[in-house]
């Protein structure tokens, strides 16, 4: 057969293309709400664990985001999602794009704090004294003076962060969620052609981090120019 | 000595240990209003951190610091509010890279004193036309060199009209060639009567702008008076061999 037929085959006959177009609707919503969530609480997170490195208060806080941090980390993202679906989730009839948003976006957060908590303690203490000498309280101090400055420098590991998260759905198939990975991989099962879907679909998250990283770089270089 | 006499800082047998580390052991001070203190001492002798327990980055182990009448030491007191009051130049300027340098000035006197926008420009301007920045208004501070860096960062303090000025070896870390520029504006400072706490190595300026010179040394103030006497006839053996190696 050649690539014209195995193409029509794969993707227009039975318009089997739809199955790549929804999964990757679905895998893009996960991506983006995950990260959301990876980013709100990965900044808590970071904010608890560089406050009590800073201040040494929130002691007990700190232990528990700490405890968070080392189980997330420690354990792979495929047995969080089935840990997450078929037992914390086990009795309730859950949506699995919520269940898929939560269990990525709750391993994120782990990765995400320890990234800005590097931001944080990488500014210069000098800095932090300067806003304290000035009479800004601690809170002021973070938001005004530090939190600016941590963003810019870790936005390339944000960034990067959110490519692995991206890449990650790809697990989703696990939960039977019709994420992109898993439309390939039905049309796959369908027409007995591995080949085709398959490496379309790998195209397809290719061109994504290719874009994103594009808009990473330009976002970069906009904030470079505040600072030279 | 006058009854009358208007103490803007008291510091009550202040002591700072770092872990076993004892830096300061009981430090008694009082600091009048529109006084130039010049604190000089040989490295590790605690003058820095006594200068920094004033405004309690360093908060003391034991021992008061009265700052206009506040106990700033005492857990109730909101050291923020009277923080304000204390300005404070630092070794390494610390000047934020993010914003210009109008930004740097007047950031604080927007969202702490609630100024608008355009008194506290306003206010700047006129601040870096005094000590002739006013072109580096839009500059960001790694544009600027050390000197005008440390110029910047005494009149981000000024910004905020404190009623004392805290210098940390304000010149330490500048070319000696910007280190004239630095001092000039402190002297000008001195003149219009600012209360100044002054840690430095530049005996020039303890020599002509201080009205009284502390030598500190392992964490205490082992002799203190006015700069003719302090330089002239020295009588701690400590300060005798100090002197020696600096002048």
């Amino acid at each position: 057969m050649d690539l014209k037929s195995r193409f029509i085959l794969n993707f227009v006959q039975d318009e089997r293309w739809r199955y790549l177009v929804n999964g990757l609707k679905v895998t893009l919503i996960v991506a983006f709400f995950a990260a959301l969530v990876g980013v709100v609480l990965g900044f808590l997170l970071a904010v608890i664990r560089s406050t009590h490195d800073k201040q040494g208060n929130v002691k007990i806080l700190n232990v528990i985001a700490q405890i968070y941090i080392t189980v997330i980390r420690g354990t792979p993202v495929v047995v969080q999602l089935l840990i997450i679906y078929y037992v914390i989730f086990a009795s309730v009839n859950i949506n699995k794009v919520i269940v898929a948003i939560l269990a990525f976006g709750l391993n994120s957060s782990a990765y995400v704090a320890e990234i800005f908590r590097s931001g944080i303690m990488s500014i210069d203490e000098g800095q932090f004294e300067a806003g304290r000498s000035l009479g800004f309280n601690y809170v002021q101090t973070m938001r005004y003076i530090i939190l600016p400055q941590a963003f810019k420098n870790v936005l390339p590991a944000l960034g990067n962060e959110f490519i692995v998260l991206l890449k990650e759905t790809s697990v989703s198939g696990y939960i039977a969620m019709e994420d992109l990975t898993k439309g390939g991989d039905i049309i796959r099962s369908r027409t007995y052609d591995a080949f085709m879907p398959l490496i379309v679909v790998a195209i397809i998250y290719l061109v994504m981090v290719l874009i994103f990283s594009k808009l990473v770089t330009m976002l970069e270089r906009r904030l470079r120019n505040s600072d030279h | 000595m006058t009854t009358d006499k208007d103490i803007i800082i008291k510091v009550e047998n202040l002591h700072k240990s770092f872990g076993e580390l004892k830096v300061l052991r009981g430090i008694d001070q009082e600091i009048e209003r529109g006084e130039v203190v010049v604190v000089v001492g040989p490295s590790g002798s605690g003058k820095s951190t006594f200068l920094r327990a004033l405004n309690m980055l360093e908060p003391p182990t034991e021992g008061k610091i009265i700052f206009e009448g506040t106990d700033l030491t005492d857990k109730g007191t909101d050291i923020n509010l009277h923080r304000q009051k204390i300005g404070m130049v630092f070794q390494h300027f610390n000047l934020f890279p993010h914003k210009t340098i109008l930004e740097n000035i007047t950031i604080a006197p927007i969202k702490i004193l609630k100024q608008s926008k355009e008194a506290a420009e306003k206010k700047g301007m006129d601040l870096l036309k005094r000590i002739g920045l006013e072109e580096k208004a839009d500059s960001y501070p790694s544009q600027l060199s050390g000197g005008q860096k440390q110029r910047i960062a005494i009149v981000r303090a000024l910004a905020m009209d404190p009623d004392v000025m805290l210098f940390d070896e304000p010149t330490s870390a500048l070319d000696p060639e910007m280190v004239g520029e630095v001092l000039e504006i402190m002297k000008k400072l001195a003149k219009q009567g600012m209360t100044m706490i002054v840690v430095t190595h530049e005996m020039g300026f303890a020599k002509e702008v201080a009205h009284r010179v502390l030598f500190v040394d392992e964490g205490v103030v082992k002799e203190e008076n006015t700069p003719e006497e302090f330089f002239e006839r020295p009588r701690d053996p400590r300060l005798q061999d100090f002197l020696s190696k600096v002048l």
